[in-house]
């Protein structure tokens, strides 16, 4: 569904990607692992069209390495930024809208979908984004990329600073998002829950893919994750 | 008195209005480039002047349609060929930019009209009182202007706080890149917002023509009560600008009626002071006669005392 080949990015002069590698399939959970700074957000920026990149990346069979974001969400991906940046002057009910693409509802979610999922984000829906909890709002940033009916969800960092309870809920969204049918590529630094719920994960050390492999071949090879992986 | 504060007000809500259609546009263009257009003022200008050449072809009432739409066409232009090739080269590239562009534009006009004021009408239909007020009256054009302003002013509410598009504008101008990994073209809501903020700055241009004097100097002593305007309600704030543009509206009508100078003011306190005091004619020098630079003075307070205005929250 999606397949990245040879990716470069740059931060003005700063070469930050150098040749990435990697696919996501149909359907697919799949993990970008990786120590903080190592390229994983760049990558997922640089699919989005977010930053200045080089390479190939085909989705769902068409080549969208020159499109601007915009145009790269209207092919299917859709995007959730680390530190959950919600809009934080218009109400809950206004940022699931901007998630939309049209006017028509239709697609896989409703916004009634994201209320039943979580019921808080309806006690809130005329709140203004900013003044909820962090919980709340990385439910309320994934829900509006939800809302603009992805193909694949590129998810980065969703769990980072919640309390477990919280982390749960999310790790229960993912797996409803994959029963829609919807692919999702994940960045997480939590490993338990990158092992729990992916079908392959990769693993980045400076702006390069270092390891690839099922959760099985990461849980058995200790000395990767020592070299790549714990701090 | 009474007469005194119910047309004052009048005309201060009036210029207010006026004042504000201009900084909604110049405010969200600054949300949306991070630096004040110094053309904005000129494209008041070319509305009048648009409208004043159609009004002489086909009339008032085309040119009130056609001259906001022409300037707001102009304007988008100016935004997709101009500003967003000189915005990579940062703000002090994009600043010149519009200064640059309010001299062309005035020298422009100067070829094409004259030095001297166009004779802009009132259209015929408008062209009675409103009603009297112990003598004086109160032109039905006046009437006209405040609530055409009204009316945008309203208009332009519901559609930044009730639509689609307005939801839109307001994250873009916060967060774009976000906004554009959600699916929505960025750059035309930029260009679409800068045409629309000049074409509301020529309606204004439109209607004030025939009531003020259409002349190559209007922008240029426009613009400053304008930058005025934006600064004190602070930058980047609409409510701000609303505010602001009411409050200099207001103070500089009431204090053109006012002749009372600060002599009067200290002989009530029992100090007699004439122009041999030391001082001179500070003294004697009445509240309309300083009403030019009140503005100024609101100005340099503000920055002193509240250095984001009114209600901005942003960094310059
Ligand atoms: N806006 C930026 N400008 C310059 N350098 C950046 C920028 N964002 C990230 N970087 C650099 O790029 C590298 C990769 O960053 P990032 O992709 O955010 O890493 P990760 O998400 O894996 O923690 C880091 O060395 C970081 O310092
Ligand atoms: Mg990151």
């Amino acid at each position: 569904m999606l397949e990245v080949r040879d990716l470069h990015a740059f931060y003005g002069k700063s070469h930050i990607l150098q040749g990435v590698d990697f696919r996501v399939g149909k359907g697919e959970i799949v993990s970008l692992l990786g120590r903080n700074g190592v390229g994983r957000s760049t990558t997922i920026k640089a699919i989005m069209g977010d930053v200045e990149r080089r390479g190939s990346i085909q989705f769902k069979g068409r080549e969208i390495g020159g499109l601007k974001p915009h145009q790269v969400a209207h092919c299917g991906l859709g995007y959730v930024p680390e530190n959950r940046d919600i809009f934080p002057g218009l109400t809950v009910r206004e940022n699931l809208i901007l998630g939309m693409k049209s006017n028509q509802p239709g697609g896989r979610w409703s916004m009634e979908d994201m209320f039943t999922l979580f019921p808080r984000l309806r006690e809130r829906a005329d709140t203004a984004g900013g003044v909820l909890s962090g919980g709340e709002q990385q439910m309320l940033t994934i829900c509006r990329t939800l809302m603009g009916d992805p193909d694949l969800v590129m998810i980065d960092e969703p769990t980072e600073g919640l309390a477990p309870k919280i982390v749960e809920l999310v790790a229960g969204l993912f797996k409803e998002i994959r029963n829609r049918g919807v692919s999702i590529l994940l960045v997480e630094q939590k490993l338990a829950i990158a092992l729990d719920i992916s079908e392959r994960l990769y693993v980045m050390g400076h702006g390069r893919i270092v390891f690839e492999g099922a959760p099985r071949d990461v849980r058995e090879n200790a000395a990767m994750r020592k070299e790549w992986l714990e701090v | 008195m009474l007469e005194l504060v119910v047309f004052s007000s009048l005309n201060g809500v009036l210029y207010g209005m006026l004042l504000f259609l201009l900084a909604s546009g110049l405010t969200l263009i600054f949300s949306m480039m991070g630096v004040l257009n110094f053309a904005h003022a000129s494209f008041y200008m070319l509305g009048a002047y648009f409208g004043f050449q159609i009004s002489r072809y086909i009339g008032f009432w085309p040119g009130l349609v056609v001259a906001p739409l022409l300037v707001g066409v102009i304007g988008a232009l100016v935004e997709r060929y101009g500003l967003r090739t000189v915005h990579k080269h940062g703000h002090v590239a994009e600043l010149l930019f519009t200064f640059g562009l309010a001299f062309i534009v005035e020298e422009l006009v100067q070829m094409v009209w004259g030095k001297i004021p166009v004779d802009y009408r009132i259209p015929g239909a408008l062209n009675f009182s409103a009603f009297t007020l112990f003598d004086t009256t109160f032109p039905a054009y006046r009437m006209f202007m405040l609530l055409m302003s009204i009316g945008i002013f309203l208009g332009l509410l519901v559609l930044l706080t009730r639509t689609r598009v307005g939801l839109i504008i307001q994250a873009a101008l916060t967060h774009p890149n976000i906004v554009g990994t959600l699916g929505h073209n960025v750059p035309l809501v930029f260009m679409m917002v800068f045409g629309v903020g000049c074409g509301l700055a020529a309606l204004a241009g439109v209607i004030a023509g025939p009531a003020l004097v259409t002349q190559p100097a209007m922008a240029a002593s426009l613009g400053p009560i304008l930058f005025v305007v934006v600064v004190v309600g602070g930058l980047g704030s609409l409510s701000g600008a609303f505010v602001a543009s009411l409050l200099i509206g207001l103070i500089q009508t009431f204090a053109v009626a006012l002749n009372i100078s600060l002599a009067d003011v200290m002989a009530h306190l029992g100090v007699t002071l004439t122009r041999e005091s030391f001082g001179g004619d500070l003294w004697m020098a009445t509240v309309a006669q300083v009403a030019p630079i009140i503005p100024y003075l609101l100005l340099v307070l503000v920055l002193i005392f509240r250095p984001h205005g009114l209600m901005g929250n942003r960094d310059t």
